[in-house]
């Protein structure tokens, strides 16, 4: 398995159109996408991008349609080329690489999941599936044995042989998904895969790659306008709109410190007891410690149902790693954390 | 006030003038060049006299169950394959067996060689927007210039007979496949191509996986346009000595003999419904993954 890198973005730029180069100055010294666009012409899609997705984990970039999302993740394969800025992928920076040293970081460092699914119509599932490793050049045997490896393990097994227009959009995905996978690359770039899919399917699709995601430990880039799939999946999000990046952190960061109005428009739709954990919510433990604990990164929601199932009111939060009690939390508080808006 | 109703004109002397010294030019170029292009052209030449041998001196039998076995693989249709061999049937009983075979070898010919050069061609128009600009206007010559114009050079260049004919035939059989290609590889769409390169393909594996297959229906249409144009020139290729059908068409015409120009021109037909026929079933079948969608 490869090992994990991390990709590191470094006051980025992108400026659609002509004169982009020339205009790069003014926008570096302020003017803002409206100006830009007033005066010049000229789109603005990505300002001063700065962001660190650490190895191995999950990175979910969200935004409204517009926000730069999709332009920014085509930055770190290159798809898209910027106008000022920096993309260092295991300390290679992506920017700077030749025509075939690009290539050969496409077909081995990274993978990509596409929004339609871009699946070749021509081609069984098992020879979509070995696709990126046709490209590599690996020979046939090989690349049918892992490409079936992977089929097997989102669940097509049996399919191999149908063509993408005989599957439902969610197969259909899965099939992008094991393309992907069997590249074995350390960079997975998700962009918006699992928008067209259905809320059942999408979600059954998040927890395919939720548990994926615990053996194979890759970058995973995920491009999302849904926030509830962003703090699902999301070791770090970070929320991006005009092409800025308006505030990045965990899930719980998110949701208990919106950064402003307009992302705290947002989180107020969300289901708050699955994302805030119980060390967030916790008080000192005070008197007696409850007999019931959780651990402290346990969710509201568990919390909540265990309280139900054993009849309790207060339980005991203890450190996930060293199992000593942290604090405890009442119902109470469990319920004031679920249903606060904006507190905490 | 004579130039309002009378059009200004060149110099009737001076048009003449320029008229011989055109020709004259011309007459020159093909008196210094005409053996060097002449050999040029002969491994064209020897192709067309092999492939008609072939379809001339096979035994009769042997070429209709030849016909009929790659009209079935091609189609898997008994009902084109039956039809197929039934017009063959009739062309041969109508003693056109002959004609028929010289037409097929050198429509063969002329699609091979259409194809061979303007597939590639297709292929550079829809990489290179420059090439585009520079071919599509002699694509437009091609196929507007009455082909009686064109003739006269290559008649001039290379006299009467197989291969002026050859070049006749694919000067106006070609146009078809080179604009669908170029049209199939320019609607191939760009999701396809993005995902292409985020997998680090080359340009050659872009065309090879992505560009061609899924532009195949397209280019299966101009591979049919390509055929029936090619028939459609046998009767004027018949003028400068190509063998085959048009010849009697052509006989018919100067000495009024009705129904042997009919006989000739339905055998053409004829043949054109086979060859219709069974590219358009096999192109359909090349994208048989299609057809079945999930619901």
């Amino acid at each position: 398995m490869a090992e994990p890198i991390g990709i590191e973005i470094r006051s980025l730029y992108k400026i659609f159109g002509p004169e982009a180069a020339v205009l790069m100055p003014k926008v570096r010294d302020g003017m803002t996408k409206a100006e830009l666009n007033e005066r010049h012409g000229h789109v603005l899609g990505l300002n001063n991008i700065n962001l660190t997705m650490p190895a191995g984990r999950i990175q979910v970039i969200m935004g409204l349609s517009g926000s730069g999302k999709s332009t920014l993740i085509r930055h770190v394969n290159r798809l898209i080329d910027p106008t000022a800025g920096e993309v260092l992928a295991g300390g290679a920076d992506v920017v700077k690489m030749p025509p075939e040293a690009l290539r050969e970081f496409r077909r081995h460092k990274t993978a990509m999941v596409f929004q339609k699914f871009a699946l070749l119509p021509n081609r069984t599932v098992l020879e979509n599936t070995a696709y990126g490793l046709e490209i590599q050049g690996i020979d046939r045997g090989r690349r049918t044995d892992t490409a079936m490896r992977w089929i097997e393990r989102v669940g097509l097994k049996g399919f191999e042989k149908k063509y993408p227009n005989q599957l439902s959009g969610g197969m259909q995905q899965r099939v992008g998904l094991a393309r992907a996978l069997s590249n074995d690359a350390p960079i997975l770039l998700m962009d918006e895969a699992y928008s067209a899919l259905d809320p059942l399917i999408r979600v059954d699709m998040q927890t395919v790659l939720l548990d994926l995601q615990k053996e194979i430990r890759k970058t995973v880039v995920f491009i999302t306008h849904d926030l509830d799939e962003a703090l699902r999946l999301g070791d770090a999000i970070a929320i991006l709109r005009d092409g800025e990046i308006i505030q990045q952190g965990s899930s719980q960061d998110i949701v208990l410190r919106p950064a402003d109005a307009y992302i705290e428009s947002f989180v107020r739709e969300v289901n708050r007891g699955r994302v805030i954990r119980a060390d967030a919510a916790m008080e000192p433990v005070s008197g007696e410690a409850p007999e019931v604990s959780v651990t402290g990164d346990a969710s509201l929601e568990d919390v909540a149902r265990l309280m139900a199932d054993r009849r309790v009111t207060r339980v005991t939060v203890i450190d996930p790693a060293s199992g000593g009690p942290v604090g405890m939390l009442a119902m109470e508080s469990v319920m004031a954390a679920m249903t606060n808006r904006g507190g905490y | 006030m004579d130039w309002l109703t009378k059009f200004p004109q060149m110099d009737g002397a001076l048009l003449r003038e320029l008229n011989k010294s055109i020709d004259g030019a011309f007459r020159g170029f093909t008196r210094a060049w005409g053996d060097t292009i002449e050999a040029f052209f002969e491994p064209l030449r020897l192709f067309l006299v092999h492939s008609e041998q072939f379809m001339t001196r096979t035994p009769w039998i042997v070429i209709f169950l030849l016909i009929v076995a790659i009209s079935w693989f091609c189609t898997r249709n008994w009902r084109i394959t039956l039809g197929g061999a039934v017009i063959l049937l009739l062309i041969g009983y109508f003693g056109m067996w002959e004609d028929t075979m010289k037409t097929i070898s050198m429509i063969f010919v002329c699609t091979v060689i259409s194809l061979v050069v303007g597939i590639p061609l297709g292929i550079a128009m829809a990489r290179w927007n420059r090439m585009q600009a520079i071919v599509n206007p002699i694509l437009d010559v091609m196929q507007t210039l009455p082909s009686f114009v064109y003739l006269i050079p290559v008649v001039m260049l290379l006299g009467i007979g197989k291969v002026p004919g050859l070049i006749a035939v694919v000067i106006y059989a070609m146009p078809p496949i080179i604009r669908l290609t170029n049209l199939g590889i320019r609607l191939v769409d760009r999701d396809m191509l993005e995902a292409a390169d985020a997998f680090g393909s080359s340009s050659w594996q872009k065309l090879k996986n992505v560009q061609l297959p899924l532009a195949l229906p397209t280019i299966m249409a101009g591979i049919n346009q390509t055929i029936m144009m090619a028939l459609a020139m046998v009767v004027i290729a018949s003028m400068i000595g190509v063998q085959g059908l048009g010849q009697p068409v052509l006989r018919a015409i100067s000495n009024q003999y009705f129904s042997l120009g009919m006989f000739n021109g339905f055998a053409i037909v004829g043949i054109a419904i086979i060859f219709d026929r069974v590219s358009q079933a096999f192109g359909k079948r090349l994208q048989k993954h299609s057809e079945v969608v999930h619901g």
